[in-house]
């Protein structure tokens, strides 16, 4: 070890090794970082990214290597050891009781359990004095369950600084907020690097990456591929060492828009007496894209589940291939040739437990295809997904795999090609990229743009300004419920966009 | 210590995991026979000649699993679908005392298969209403269904010593008898053992082409394994699960219907010593298979036979074969555990 010297690194991961089973999860990787320095983990999903921070902080044991804080060698598997070394982690799922107020969410686990009532005065002080010091705003009393996401990660940030960390590690803090969340948080991780913290983010978005970070170390299935400073690099570089090739997202050809498929007039949604969808007017063509963008919570999620029969109309008249929709079940419209890309794959898309063939036709048990007489004709039912598997560049198993074991790319090309493969008229597709990475999100943007080149009438509803301006040809935005007049996407900045989804409506070109 | 979910279950730990299982609970149970002074691998033998050593016992001990596989299927059904029918016990007997009452009203030639409905009936009755209440109104299940057993217990008592009792029973409370013309045939002479089991089997086997073949299987696999997936896939819920219900409640009626018809003749509040509860613990040993249920409720049943032989033997308390199979049971809930994961180190 050398003698610590100015220079010398705060924290330094040297040569460390993970294996679970057959899978390399990390493979010799040394990372070193500075005081005061901002760092990116750059990588896609499945690169190892959050098994070296989990090493790191003691949730895992490597098969080798070895993590230094300022000198001291920690002994692994010892969340304990990193916290008194001065770690602090911020997960991608938090780690809060819903039920307690922030000052109990962060006394617990750091203060002795009966001084807690004794030492709230000190707490409370010492957590003003770090909302200050860092710029958080924080109401300590409030109870966790009535914060929003952004001010639940604010809390997390609070518990780790107030367990006196220096080195803080975010996992993929951006996945859950919204874009000026965003924002605020690379703000306050900047003023935590300028006195004095070190911090490092995991990531995969090379925006965030570019705009807040000092220096980013790119993983690739489970190694170190590259290290630059972001001042010597670009978003094409980056893009390329962290998939490994060029991925060119697909561009979009000229639209043959066709006659209309879906009307909305006013159309009113009421959800458990919640007025959720206001006064709602779309069409939507065949041949097109109709991008509807907004800040998530806006009631797109409503939006899709209308479309996709799991919410119902209210006032307003809403046509579908020329009938009135009605109250009808996710079967009828899956009978009338719409294809739908639900939200969460994992909860909506997909039963785990069940295989890829039988994902693959659970949609369409209805269909005399797949069922005769109340029996799963399991036959079909496999070449079927065979088909998919084979079209859709499904990989990582065969139609008798649980489907549980793919990644979530694989797992959403499943659910594209038991959607698409039998040429749908209407596509709804909700948040189709969220969570997945590069190559995945490039896969999926061909499949919207080929359904769109073959007449199907596609509803993306996304928050992605870049993917909705990629792929639509007319957008709306959704705020608070109720949709602002279509514009076209061509000659479309994303800052319009922004002020769009902030609901500055006026002046728009409706088209 | 931790764990991973293991990506495939290994076949061979499938088929090993009950058997390991079993046999880690007759070692333990064997250290319990050796704190009672008897020597252990004896307790054993008689046991196993109490189960299956003569004629006799090997018609008890298929008696005995007669309806064990009837409530075994009930639970195996309904936990598929994340239906927590914990109230066999209770459709048990009102499918039995449904037989009681219209066992004089059917006429004798198809009196047999048309007692087994009403039987069965009863017990779908009893079990839409819990489920009807938590898919309308949210009411937990597995608290309605539970409070309906006692419920149906007391009327049980109240019927079989009022509207049902038998004048000829020398005040002994029990129900009127099932006619001769409704009772089922003896597979063995001299014997308990009657054509109930074929039904049993039958059944079970049915059940599992259900599971294994059908769009309601499936729909009904799904239903159970993530809800909102299956809703989205346009599964109708509401309907999937009634009908589950439906084959739960009729099975576990089923059961009590055989029974009666089988082996009582009557009804007494005897009828089960918990055919209904112990279906459960068959279900769960057989890991919910239907086929499986044959050979877990096998398994009790042997063991429960047994174990009253060799107490009358050897003096070690038969309470044993209850040790034994939640015993049993333990172990088969941590060797399917380890089917999913995996120490990690």
């Amino acid at each position: 070890m050398n003698s610590p010297a100015p220079s010398s690194p705060v924290l330094s991961l040297v040569g460390i090794s993970k294996r679970f089973g057959p899978v390399v999860a990390n493979e010799d990787v040394s990372i070193s970082l500075a005081k005061g320095e901002v760092l990116a983990l750059l990588g896609e999903n499945g690169a190892g990214k959050t098994t070296l921070m989990n090493i790191l902080f003691g949730h895992y044991m490597p098969d080798s290597g070895s993590v230094t804080v300022k000198d001291t060698c920690l002994t692994m598997g010892r969340p304990r050891d990193a916290i008194n070394a001065g770690v602090g982690m911020v997960h991608q799922h938090f780690t809060l009781a819903p039920n307690l107020t922030v000052l109990e969410n962060i006394m617990t686990g750091t203060e002795p359990l009966f001084a807690l009532r004794a030492r709230t005065g000190a707490a409370r002080a010492k957590l003003a004095t770090l909302c200050k010091r860092f710029g958080l705003a924080a109401n300590p009393d409030a109870r966790v369950s009535d914060l929003s996401v952004g001010e639940q990660q604010r809390v997390e940030i609070l518990k780790a600084l107030y367990n006196d960390a220096e080195i803080l590690i975010l996992d993929e803090p951006t996945a859950v907020l919204t874009r000026p969340e965003a924002e605020k948080l690379f703000q306050v991780l900047r003023t935590m690097a300028a006195q004095g913290l070190s911090i490092i983010f995991i990531s995969h978005k090379l925006n965030e990456v570019m705009e807040s970070a000092d220096r980013v170390v790119v993983l690739r299935g489970g190694r170190v591929t590259a290290e630059r400073a972001t001042s010597a690099t670009d978003k094409d570089e980056l893009a390329a060492l962290m998939v490994g090739r060029r991925v060119e997202r697909p561009k979009r050809g000229d639209a043959l828009r066709g006659p209309t498929v879906v009307e909305a007039r006013g159309v009113d949604v009421t959800v458990k007496s919640i007025k959720v969808l206001q006064d709602i007017d779309f069409s939507l063509h065949r041949g097109e894209v109709l991008g509807i963008i907004g800040v998530s919570g806006n009631g797109q999620t409503v939006l899709a589940h209308l479309l996709s029969g799991l919410a119902h109309p209210g006032a307003g008249t809403l046509t579908v291939l020329g009938a009135p929709l009605g109250r009808a079940t996710p079967s009828h419209l899956i009978a009338k040739g719409i294809g739908r890309i639900p939200e969460d794959r994992n909860t909506e898309g997909a039963v785990g437990d069940f295989t890829l063939w039988q994902n693959a036709v659970l949609e369409r048990l209805g269909d005399s295809r797949f069922s005769r007489w109340g029996f799963v004709r399991s036959r079909p039912a496999r070449a079927f997904c065979d088909k998919i598997i084979a079209r859709f560049d499904v990989r990582g198993g065969t139609p008798d795999t649980a489907t549980r074991n793919l990644s979530g790319g694989n797992m959403q090309k499943l659910i594209f090609g038991r959607n698409l493969l039998d040429g749908p008229a209407i596509l709804i597709a909700a948040q189709p990229t969220r969570g997945l990475d590069e190559g995945a999100i490039a896969a999926v943007h061909s499949e919207i743009l080929a359904a769109r080149s073959k007449g199907c009438a596609v509803l993306l509803i996304s928050e992605d300004l870049d993917e909705t301006l990629a792929l639509a040809d007319r957008i709306q935005a959704i705020v608070k419920g109720r949709l602002s007049p279509p514009v076209a996407s061509t000659g479309l900045d994303a800052r319009r966009l922004g002020l769009m989804m902030a609901g500055e409506w006026d002046g728009l070109h409706a088209v | 210590m931790r764990f991973e979910r293991r990506a495939t279950r290994p076949p061979l730990l499938t088929i090993g995991a009950p058997i390991l299982a079993l046999l880690f609970a007759l070692i333990v149970a064997g250290g319990l026979i050796a704190l009672s002074g008897a020597p252990v691998f004896e307790a054993y033998r008689r046991i196993f000649i109490g189960a299956f050593g003569s004629q006799l016992a090997i018609t008890e001990t298929l008696t005995r699993a007669t309806p064990l596989i009837l409530t075994g299927l009930a639970a195996a059904v309904a936990f598929r679908a994340k239906v927590w029918n914990i109230g066999a016990e209770g459709q048990f007997y009102l499918g039995a005392l449904a037989v009681a009452a219209f066992g004089s009203v059917v006429p004798g030639v198809i009196a047999i298969p048309a007692l087994m409905i009403v039987g069965a009936l009863a017990g779908v009755i009893l079990l839409v209403i819990p489920v009807l209440l938590r898919l309308r109104f949210g009411v937990d299940e597995v608290v309605t269904t539970l409070l309906l057993n006692f419920i149906v217990v007391l009327f049980v008592s109240l019927a079989i010593e009022g509207f049902l009792r038998d004048p000829l029973a020398f005040g002994w409370p029990q129900s009127i008898p099932v006619p001769p013309e409704a009772r089922l045939d003896k597979l063995v002479a001299k014997s308990r053992l009657h054509t109930g089991l074929i039904v049993a089997v039958v059944v079970a086997v049915l059940v599992w082409a259900i599971h294994r073949f059908t769009v309601f299987g499936l729909q009904s696999a799904a239903a159970g394994a993530n809800p909102k997936a299956a809703e989205f896939a346009g599964v109708p819920i509401t309907k999937t699960l009634f009908k589950v219900a439906c084959l739960s409640g009729g099975l576990a009626g089923l059961a009590g219907a055989i029974e009666v018809m089988g082996v009582k003749g009557h009804v007494s509040t005897a009828l089960s010593p918990g055919f209904g509860y112990t279906g459960i613990v068959v279900a769960m040993l057989a890991n919910l298979s239907a086929l499986g249920v044959i050979f877990a409720a096998l398994f009790v049943a042997a063991m429960f036979v047994g174990a009253d032989g060799m107490s009358r033997a050897l003096d070690v308390p038969s309470f044993i074969a209850d040790v034994t199979t939640s015993l049993a049971l333990l172990a088969m809930l941590v060797a399917l555990f380890f089917t999913q994961y995996r120490i990690a180190r």
